[in-house]
């Protein structure tokens, strides 16, 4: 039985390895900057959804407020940036870091909540979050800051003539999500949050520090998805609070989870290799007068799913129902 | 040598409901003591007092020396308080093994050896069979099984059995009997509150009877069942006079 699992967990970290090795070659046939946009924009959403994942899904403290984290990265990556000429590659760490820190101390009394109750919570203190960013003068309120171009440069990371670079990042990053999920799956940590998710109390009197361990899932989940949020000012150049800390961020990071699978290891960068394409296609085929017509689309695919396949798609790959829930 | 478990004078109320008063009741080591009583004797009222899911209105309750009134549930585990449910709350999306392994977590750090505990936990208990199969798939027995597995992982010194011989065949029954005997064999003390008379009362060294939140009678089962005022608490005053 233990050499199944560690079998198991060695397949998942090659098939992986082999899946970001293809992913990688990627750009050598794909020269269509339109198709570039949309794989960079996959990776990315791959990657948030991955880290929402861990507080969502293996945890199972649903957040819809995870824009707030998003805008964070972004904002404080852009306000370091211009405002005082800090590296974004230091600004991403520290939205990274206050992201992890707001989310602990919104999860100090929001933890306290259960459900729906908390679900609500998240989505409110978003909002708020949004509504602090349009109205803050010095950070650009609702004009958003135009991220001042110094010529292609990794070290300022900017580039202006090719996506490939963004690419690679989004890819990295998604590889990083991917792994730090793969490595807190068999942790301590991943034991815990799957027990807080099932049954909080049964969990507590096995040692379980209930409070601790969604502190310690929103902030690993926070910081990652402030990254992904720094990564994507760089990648627009300019962003406002609507562009990237919309409600629909929180709702495009738990999506991919949802149709994929959520709570498991591989359900996010599946959901977000059939969703975002979808999206992004439907999109540029209404076009621009059909905002929210993709949201219909993905609506409808995520009610057949959870219809058809409750546990997402990847139990479509689990050879038996006891084996693909393992994960 | 100090008992174990002690509680002292303990008291919880509800509202202006009565589930405990003046509870005081001590479980040495190594023993199995029957905490049995006739529906809202609040039994488990003081079960879970004693596992720290809440704290008791007014009184102590002493651990192993220690004084853990104010301590919540997960650092009593830590401290050698294992439990299990009445309503029993497995981890329905883990396997069996995985929800042991959480147990085990406790006390071993490094992954390895958290699996080796579980497994080797899951062999102690009959489960190992249903090892890779998901909680929810398990039969009720099955699921009462892995209540006790998953609280022996921890490595209590006292083991808290919240009815888990009721609601079982008679021969699930002997086998959970025979799993208690092996608990206590492997040197750990067993608290187990139970309704079916039959089947604890063969099984414990000592039982604690409470009623209306009291307690009324301790002492060695045979004792304890031919106690008048037993008889009169379970089946009311008629049938204790004959006795």
């Amino acid at each position: 039985m233990d050499k199944n699992f560690a079998t198991r967990r060695r397949r998942d970290l090659i098939v992986a390895a082999v899946l970001a090795a293809l992913a990688a070659l990627a750009p050598l046939f794909v020269k269509n900057v339109y198709i570039q946009n949309i794989l960079v924009l996959t990776l990315m959403y791959a990657a948030l959804s991955q880290s929402w994942n861990i507080l969502s899904g293996y945890c199972g403290q649903i957040s819809l407020g995870h824009a707030l984290y998003f805008g964070i990265g972004a904002y404080t990556t852009e306000l370091l940036f211009t405002k005082f000429g800090v590296l974004p590659w230091f600004g991403m760490l520290a939205g990274g870091v206050i992201a992890a820190v707001i989310a602990m101390g919104l999860g100090y009394p929001f933890f306290r909540l259960r459900g729906h109750y908390f679900v609500i919570a998240t989505i409110v203190i978003a909002e708020i979050g949004l509504l602090l960013f349009q109205n803050w003068e010095w950070a650009g309120a609702a004009m958003g800051i135009t991220i001042p171009v110094r010529g292609d440069s990794w070290l300022k990371f900017q580039f202006m003539r090719s996506k490939l670079p963004y690419f690679y990042f989004a890819l990295a990053l998604c590889c990083v999500a991917w792994f730090v999920t793969w490595w807190l799956e068999d942790s301590k940590w991943g034991f815990w949050w799957r027990a807080v998710k099932d049954n909080p109390e049964a969990a507590e009197s096995l040692g379980v520090v209930v409070f601790n361990s969604k502190m310690g899932a929103a902030a690993v989940s926070a910081f990652l998805v402030a990254v992904g949020g720094a990564f994507y000012a760089q990648f627009l150049a300019y962003i406002d609070p609507e562009s990237v800390m919309g409600f629909q961020f929180s709702l495009l990071m738990a999506l991919p989870a949802v149709l994929g699978g959520i709570g498991t290891l591989w359900g996010p960068v599946l959901g977000a290799a059939i969703l975002i394409p979808m999206t992004e296609l439907t999109r540029s085929y209404i076009g621009g007068s059909g905002r929210g017509v993709d949201l219909i689309v993905y609506g409808a695919l995520i009610v057949a799913i959870s219809l058809a396949l409750p546990q997402g798609l990847v139990s479509l790959f689990s050879r038996s129902k006891a084996k693909g829930a393992t994960r | 040598m100090t008992a174990l478990l002690e509680t002292r004078g303990v008291w919880q109320r509800f509202g202006g409901l009565v589930a405990n008063s003046d509870v005081s009741i001590s479980v040495g080591r190594g023993e199995i003591v029957g905490l049995i009583g006739p529906n809202g004797a609040g039994k488990s009222t003081l079960f879970n007092l004693i596992a720290g899911v809440l704290p008791p209105t007014q009184g102590s309750i002493w651990f192993d020396g220690e004084d853990v009134t104010k301590l919540p549930a997960a650092e009593r585990c830590q401290r050698g308080v294992g439990r299990t449910f009445q309503v029993v709350k497995s981890f329905e999306t883990m396997t069996v093994i995985d929800n042991v392994i959480v147990g085990a977590l406790v006390r071993n750090t490094v992954m390895r050896e958290a699996r080796r505990k579980a497994h080797q936990v899951l062999e102690f208990t009959g489960l190992a069979a249903r090892a890779d199969v998901l909680a929810s798939d398990l039969v009720p027995a099955e699921k009462r099984r892995l209540e006790v597995a998953r609280a022996l992982a921890t490595e209590p010194k006292l083991l808290l059995l919240d009815e888990v011989l009721t609601g079982l065949t008679p021969t699930e029954a002997q086998t959970g009997v025979a799993l208690v005997r092996k608990v206590r064999d492997a040197g750990i003390t067993v608290l187990m509150v139970e309704h079916v008379m039959e089947i604890v009362m063969p099984l414990v060294d000592r039982a604690i009877v409470l009623d209306l939140g009291k307690v009324l009678v301790e002492g060695k089962p045979a004792d304890v069942v031919r106690d008048p005022k037993v008889i009169s608490a379970y089946l009311g005053d008629r049938h204790a006079v004959g006795a």
